[in-house]
This record gives C-alpha cells, structure tokens and sequence, in this order.
C-alpha cells in the first residue's frame, strides 16, 4: 500500500489564537477507510478542512497523491470529495440539480447517468426533482453525499456522516462507505461512535486537543483490547512477589493485599492455571480473584482524560 | 482555466436570478411604466425639451441606467451573499476553482441579467417615445461595461456584507442617490454653478453622460471623459477582487 494523503507537522492557529491543531503528521493509505475519533472541540474537523481546501494552514504541508494542496491546488482538489459536519445546502435548488452543479464545479463534463446511479445509491433517485428545503434531515445528509461523490473523487471525507442518522440508515450508510472503498475510494470519516469506528475502519486515529494522540490499525489495536487482567485479592500482606513467580510479570498493588496478572484471552494458553498453582506451590493463598478487559471506549477515555 | 465550473455557476445563478418571472422581468417593466407616467407626463408637461431632445426620451438613458446599476449590485451581491450565507461556500472553496472562475461566474451572470432587464426597459420605453439610438454600438457598449463594473462591485458588497442589512445598504444609500443626483432626470446645465461642480465628484454622472451621448449625441461631459471613468472603476474593482481573493479575506480562515 501506499500514502495517497501525506501529511507533514500540519497545524492552525485561527486568528483569534486559538490552536486547533499542532504539529499533525500522516500518512493516509490508498483505499483505507481511516476514522478519526476525538471529543467535541479537538480538531477534527479544522484537520479536515486544512485538507480540503477550506481552512489555511498555518504550517505544514499536505500533499493528495503527490500534488502540493497550495501550489498544485486543482488536481489535489479533483481528486477529494467532501461532506462537510454540518447540514449546508441550497434551499430552493432541487436534488438533481444541485448534485449536477457541483459535479460541474468540479470541472467534469455532465453525465447524467453517472448521477442517476449515485442518487439511487443513496435513495434519493424519487426525490431528484423535490426542493431541498422540502427534504428530510436523513435526505439532506444523502444530498450532500451525493454531491461529494458526484464527481467520481478518490478520497472522500466525511464529517460526521451518521449524526442525527437513524438505526437503519446509518446501516445503509456504512454499506455504502464500504462499497465506495471496494471500488478503490480512500475513505476518511469522524465519529463520536465507537461502534461505528470498530465496524467499519482499518484504522483509527484519535485526536485530542489539536493533536493525534494515536493512530493504530484497527486489529492492532483490537489485539490489545483483547488482553485481560487477572485481579488476584490476597488472603495475606505480601511484601514482594516472590522470585519463583518472575516469569508472570505480576504487578503487586501498594498495599501489598493484591496482584494483577496480564493475559492474551484470545490465545490458545492463558497462563492462568499454571499460575495459580505454582501459587499455591509458593504459599500464597488467594482470597477472591475476577478479571477486567479493556475496549476502545475505555483507551480513548484514558488517553482523553490523561490529557484534559 | 476550469470552463466546466464557470459554466455550472453561471446556469446556476441564471436559472435562480429568473425563477420568478414577477421579480425580474414584471417588476422592471412596471416601474418603468411608473418613471414614464410620474417623470415624463407629470413633469415632461412641463418642461417638454432639455437639450433639445424630447424630455420622453431624454430620461430613457438615466433610467436604463438606474435600474442596470441596481439590478447589477444586487443581483452580484446576492448571488456571492446567498452561499456564504447558506453555507454552501464550502463546495466553492473545496473544488479546484481560483477565484478567476469564481468572479466569472457570479458576475458574467449577473451582468447578463441585468442586460436583459435593461434591453427590457428599452424595448418598453419604446412604447411611449420615439427613440433614435445614434450610435448603436457604443450603447451596447456602455451598457456591458456598466454592467460588468457594477456588478463587480456587488461582488465585493457580497462578500464584504456579514448581514443582509448590510447587503441592502450600499445599493439604497449609495447608488440611488448617486444616480438621481447624477442627472438621470435632468442636465447638469440645469443647475446653479456650485452645485454642478459638486456633481461632477459624482462618478455616476459619467456613466448616464457617456450612455446618453450613445443615444442623442449630446452629453454633460465629454465621452472619452466617461469611458475612462467606467474603465478606471473597473480596473479599481477588479483590483480589490484580486486583494480579496489573494490575501482570503472573509473568505478563508
Ligand atoms: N473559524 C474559527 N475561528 C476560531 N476558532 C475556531 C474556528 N473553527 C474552529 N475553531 C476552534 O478550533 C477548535 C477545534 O474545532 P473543530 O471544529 O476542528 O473541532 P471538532 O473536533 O471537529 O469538534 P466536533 O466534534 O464538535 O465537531 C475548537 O476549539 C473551535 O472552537
Ligand atoms: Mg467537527
């Protein structure tokens, strides 16, 4: 694989001081679907924008398939579509109409039966001649994906694209994001979801504060939600783990009254009933014990929360 | 140079500047008729010939002028208003467009529908006088070149305005009085020394003086005077686009 998106020390500081992003360098492989996690506030969407077009860099440079997004501004741009976080649309222009618009802005010829498969993707083929103002939340949402897509881009960012979606169309809208990367489209959205994260990207990164605080595959770091702590509650003080118990790498609490003891649950041997007999064998007794596993929801909180 | 986005903006902004037949072409006419029976009847009784020409067809000039000023400021200023407004500005900034295409589409198109509803109000003011154009070519020729000036000039209004009050200012408190003072109605000769010096710091003056000489051959300032007062504001708006879109002022973050 190789980076369609390079992305190098990118950051902004908006004119009335604020740093929304600092310092942000990656690289963004063709035809990954890359989510970007982050609270409100973070600086997802000014990353997003810098990218785009919308909002300058302060420093930094990006570049979309190797062309520079100053210098060589239009094919960098040709080849990204973007849905922006908020619900921004013409009111009295109608669906079709306005999907052919910004194919046009794109600099592509018409084609109108490109835009018929890219309104019935997305359900929206029978209100092609309704105004937007007279569409539904849900369709606006699909209008301005449809207007991303409707000239064939490369790289499709999405802001947000399931807020405010119900159950059944952020199902659709996920099939849809997946078909679009099977036909080779790199894929950047932001979610607050951590389902929706764990679902559908290869990778995930998470920004806090205007900084990219990780970006892991998602298996990678799925591997390491898969490990698990044994929690062993001691009948009896311990004042050091005793020697013959080194291979383990126990972790004693404090108070010398437990032990913790990391585990891969998903492999084929734990450990665990070989620990707790040569426990035994070390004449430690053991009061209780329970075990704890750690999900995305709780390294994204832990990594939010050690930088608030 | 991207043709096919220049050409997207300007249907666009074509086919929403003539959605209602009312607002653009029923309106323009009707007040037409208003100026005609209110100007010409009213005051025409009384004053028959300025110059030597018919009062009638004397204010057919000025009041071409006066609706292509205000039609081109605000149809331009709406038009660049309308997306920062909505918020669709988004898709402008995120295309492969330099404000080169930008600037052609919103005011190529409100240019042009301005110079409809101006050719309009000719073909009405036909109905109640007897016009000569004497130098057809120039006519058409001040009316593009008006019409694309000014409708620059609502480009900026459009971009500059961060409110609608904003955006209604400029053409209600400056071009209107411009042009009533700027002899849409009458000649300059008809006022006391003081005041036609004072009228002459009015840039508007040149527009109507230059247009009207295209009709009559007669004109309060010499022609070159005003095609080079047009070309002047022209190149000045078109500079101040250039700034705007180099420097990204109320444009980008
Ligand atoms: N135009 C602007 N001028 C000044 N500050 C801004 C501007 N746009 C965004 N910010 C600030 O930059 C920071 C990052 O905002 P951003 O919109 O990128 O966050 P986000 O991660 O997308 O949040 P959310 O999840 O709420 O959408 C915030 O502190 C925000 O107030
Ligand atoms: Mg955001």
């Amino acid at each position: 694989m190789s980076a369609i998106i390079s992305i190098r020390n990118l950051s902004k500081t908006f004119d009335d001081g604020t740093a929304a992003l600092s310092d942000v360098s990656l690289d963004i492989q063709q035809g990954e679907i890359l989510a970007l996690l982050g609270p409100n506030g973070a600086g997802k969407t000014t990353f997003i924008s810098m990218i785009c077009g919308l909002i300058r860099p302060t420093s930094g440079v990006v570049t979309v398939d190797g062309h520079d997004i100053r210098s060589d501004f239009r094919a960098a741009r040709r080849l990204i579509g973007l849905v922006p976080q908020e619900i921004t649309i013409e009111p009295f222009e109608n669906v079709i109409r306005t999907t052919r618009f910004s194919r046009g802005l794109f600099g592509k010829p018409p084609n109108d039966a490109y835009i018929e498969q890219v309104l019935r993707s997305l359900s929206l083929w029978d209100k092609r001649n309704s105004r937007n103002v007279d569409l539904s939340g849900g369709m606006k949402r699909r209008v301005l994906i449809a207007k991303a897509l409707s000239h064939e881009p490369r790289i499709l960012f999405l802001d947000e694209p399931t807020a405010g979606v119900d159950v059944s169309l952020r199902k659709n809208m996920w099939d849809l994001v997946r078909r679009l990367r099977d036909d080779g489209v790199t894929i950047i959205l932001t979610t607050h979801y951590i389902d929706e994260a764990e679902e559908m990207a290869d990778r995930i990164g998470i920004i806090n504060k205007g900084k990219l605080q990780l970006v892991e595959q998602k298996d990678v770091l799925m591997k390491q939600l898969g490990r698990k702590q044994l929690n062993l509650e001691l009948q009896t003080k311990l004042q050091a783990v005793p020697t013959e118990l080194d291979g383990y790498g126990l972790k004693l609490s404090d108070d010398g009254m437990s032990m913790l003891y990391d585990y891969d649950a998903q492999a084929a041997r734990t450990g665990i009933t070989r620990l707790l007999s040569d426990l035994a064998a070390a004449g430690i007794s053991v009061r209780d014990l329970d075990t704890s596993q750690s999900s995305l929801e709780q390294i994204f909180l832990t990594l939010v929360e050690e930088n608030r | 140079m991207n043709w096919y986005a220049i050409r997207a903006i300007y249907m666009f902004e074509m086919s929403r500047a003539f959605r209602t037949v009312v607002q653009s072409v029923v309106s323009p006419v009707l007040s037409t008729i208003l100026y005609f029976v209110v100007f010409g009847t009213a005051i025409g009784s009384r004053i028959q010939t300025v110059d030597g020409i018919d009062y009638g067809a004397f204010i057919v000039p000025g009041l071409i002028m006066m609706t292509l000023l205000q039609q081109s400021v605000t149809t331009a200023s709406f038009g660049i208003y309308l997306p920062r407004f909505v918020g669709t500005f988004y898709e402008h900034l995120s295309a492969p467009l330099s404000f080169v295409e930008i600037v052609l589409g919103y005011v190529g198109a409100a240019a042009s529908r301005s110079l409809v509803i101006a050719l309009i109000i000719l073909a009405t003011s036909t109905l109640f006088v007897d016009l000569d154009i004497l130098h057809p070519v120039w006519m058409i020729a001040f009316l593009i070149l008006t019409g694309v000036t000014f409708s620059l000039l609502g480009f900026i209004i459009g971009i500059w305005a961060r409110n609608f009050e904003q955006l209604q200012m400029i053409p209600l408190l400056v071009i209107t009085p411009l042009v009533f003072l700027g002899g849409a109605f009458y000649s300059i000769s008809m006022l006391s020394g003081v005041w036609q010096t004072i009228t002459k710091f009015n840039p508007v003056l040149y527009l109507i003086s230059g247009f009207r000489w295209s009709f009559f051959g007669v004109a309060d300032v010499p022609v070159a005077v005003s095609l080079g007062a047009v070309s002047a504001f022209l190149v000045l708006c078109l500079g101040v686009i250039w700034l705007i879109f180099a420097t990204g002022w109320r444009i980008r973050d």
